[in-house]
């Protein structure tokens, strides 16, 4: 558990629009450590699933450097990414989207390995495959099924074993339960922690559900407008959240108990604005109860305000 | 294939009832069958009596449920990028079911003035109204979906999962903006949900639903806080990540919903019970009375019960 796998360092990612650039992902500083798990949390549109592509290279960043491994792989050409992909995959938000319908269980799960040099025969590709399917507990029966006889639950377990197949050190989790229902939901998360304990996996989490992270991450990082807006070890951000986009968060998450009832009520005003050329100042200022002349005109940096914790706010400058 | 199959309830007047499962259950099956929308083909009630406000709906012709849906009975639906008409503006949408149920004879001017207004009661201003749909947000969308539901002040408004599509703080302002109007309006709500923390902020009573059968309803209390409980509503509480209560495992519902056209014998929640005894698969359970208004339909808490008394 020593050092960080992962680490980013002034990420940036652009995109051309008609009406200027889109700020979609804006100077994200991570350091995800081994085996260990980072969540990142935001609404949509926030750049979340921007920055769990971009740290993969699945699209290039506009600037900044990406370490994985001790490694800057923003220097690596194509041909050079090729063996880092087998240690960097990703599990995808939407398990009817992500699968091939014209493709059976097995031959999905199979698919990395038959198409990257090194895994030996068929036979022994079909003997890891069977092996793949029980780990992410997928009976045996299914593997000549087609994904549109399964459940969204199962189909989330062929793309997580499709995930394991190289064995990776690092997995991108792109919201990978929030399309499943709740009892399935639970199932899926103690998989994914099951494994990382077993086979030392390096997660970065993205999701939109704070309950959720707060179940599986060593960290947490607080997306706003493409910006990191907070990030603190899971604990520290849920007994001291700074930021007060964080709090709203907080406060925005519906309990099933009959206590907090009457929260809705305090919850925060307005709406996400446009990521398109976004004036420099906190960009969630439109929308802060807190929000005074000193928020505007000029970004405001993430200072450590105790350990490991750094909040990008003027209250806490 | 059966789904929804022996269901009853009672919803009083002003009152907000969620009907909570999970996918399969039959939840939006049951709204669409208050209001007959079930394809005519394939989806029959078999069985049973819808009384509205004393009226029994089976009983109505296509003609007069026409008049009952959108303007005594209406519906918010699920997703409301694809609810909403995309070449029409939101104020012609808003205007078309005024238009449609106009027993006030309304002339156009006024039409006008009460969408305008009933823009406003949503919390869009009313010069929008000349906008399309792709021009608003998801929460805004939903709420010109909401606008379009209350045009004719109904006396019932069905929500199926109103909020799932939106993100936590759209949400809350929506689940806060619906608490309001039905609060003024008086109007009675069915919300359809999968999400317990919404039910727990906006209901009065409760019906668990799994695999087409209600298995507990009650009043809210008796579910987020009583005592006693099907097992099913139990596992469903336990799945949720709790944030106050720190935990290593979830304790997740082994198995799945069974196929609507191959149900189990006895109990349908038999295969995923872990307190499935012979009888549970055999022999379908029966409600069981907790107190006035909290049913369960269970054969462990039915024997629990015996024993007791």
């Amino acid at each position: 558990m020593s050092g960080s796998l992962l680490e980013t360092i002034g990420l940036k990612k652009y995109f051309k629009t008609s009406k200027g650039l889109l700020h979609a992902v804006d100077d994200i500083n991570l350091h995800i450590a081994r085996g260990e798990t980072v969540g990142v949390v935001g609404e949509s549109g926030c750049g979340k699933s921007t920055l769990g592509r971009t740290v993969l290279r699945l699209i290039d960043p506009s600037a900044g450097k990406i370490i994985f491994d001790g490694q800057d792989i923003m220097q690596y050409d194509k041909k050079q990414m090729k063996p880092l992909r087998r240690e960097m995959q990703i599990i995808f938000q939407d398990p009817y989207s992500s699968l091939d319908p014209r493709m059976c269980v097995s031959d999905i799960i199979a698919e990395p390995m038959t198409i990257t040099p090194g895994f030996g025969s068929k036979r022994d590709i079909r003997d890891r495959t069977a092996q793949l399917m029980q780990t992410v507990g997928l009976a045996a029966r299914l593997a000549d099924a087609y994904p549109h006889e399964l459940d969204g639950g199962r189909r989330q377990r062929i793309g997580i074993a499709r995930a394991l197949a190289l064995n990776p050190k690092f997995i991108v989790c792109d919201e990978p339960v929030s399309a499943l229902d709740v009892s399935i939901q639970a199932q899926i998360l103690n998989l994914l922690m099951d494994l990382q304990d077993d086979l030392s996996l390096t997660y970065m989490f993205i999701t939109h559900d704070l309950s959720v992270v707060k179940h599986i991450s060593d960290e947490i990082v607080v997306m706003y407008l493409g910006q990191c807006v907070e990030s603190a070890p899971t604990d520290e951000l849920f007994s001291n959240p700074q930021h007060p986009y964080t709090k709203a968060l907080l406060s925005a998450i519906l309990k099933p108990n009959l206590k907090s009832r009457g929260r809705v009520n305090d919850v925060i005003h307005g709406e996400v604005t446009s990521p398109i050329e976004p004036a420099p100042g906190c960009r969630f200022a439109p929308r802060c109860p807190y929000a005074s002349d000193k928020c505007m005109g000029q970004d405001i940096p993430l200072k450590n305000t105790a350990d490991r914790h750094r909040t990008a706010c003027v209250l806490y400058q | 294939m059966h789904h929804s199959t022996l269901l009853s309830f009672v919803l009083h007047r002003k009152e907000t009832m969620g009907i909570v499962g999970e996918t399969g259950a039959g939840k939006t099956t049951l709204a669409l069958s208050i209001l007959q929308l079930l394809p005519e083909r394939t989806g029959q009630i078999t069985q049973g009596d819808i009384l509205f406000d004393g009226e029994e709906l089976t009983k109505y012709t296509d003609a007069d449920m026409r008049a009952v849906r959108g303007e005594r009975i209406s519906m918010i639906f699920q997703d409301p990028m694809t609810s909403l008409n995309p070449v029409l503006t939101v104020g012609k949408q808003i205007a078309e079911s005024l238009a449609l149920h106009n027993s006030t004879h309304r002339t156009k001017e006024q039409i006008e003035a009460r969408v305008d207004e009933l823009l406003e009661l949503v919390g869009i201003p009313a010069q929008r109204k000349n906008e399309y749909p792709h021009q608003f947000s998801g929460g805004m969308k939903q709420r010109v979906v909401i606008a379009i539901a209350l045009a004719c002040d109904p006396e019932l408004l069905i929500a199926d999962e109103p909020t799932t599509a939106l993100d936590v703080t759209i949400q809350a302002q929506v689940l806060a903006m619906m608490l309001k109007l039905k609060r003024e309006l008086g109007t009675s709500m069915i919300i359809i949900t999968h999400d317990l923390g919404v039910v727990a902020e906006t209901c009065d009573s409760v019906a668990i639903m799994y695999a087409g059968e209600i298995v507990e309803i009650g009043a809210v209390e008796d579910i987020f806080e009583g005592p006693c409980h099907h097992p099913y509503t139990a596992g469903l509480f336990a799945s949720i990540p709790d944030l106050d209560v720190a935990s290593d495992r979830l304790s997740p519902i082994e198995g799945i919903m069974p196929d609507p056209t191959n149900l189990p014998n006895g109990c349908k929640f038999h295969p995923r019970c872990p307190y499935c005894t012979d009888i549970c698969r055999s022999v379908p359970p029966v409600d069981t009375v907790i107190h006035n208004g909290h049913l369960i339909r269970c054969h462990k808490i039915a024997q629990e019960r015996k024993v007791q008394a």
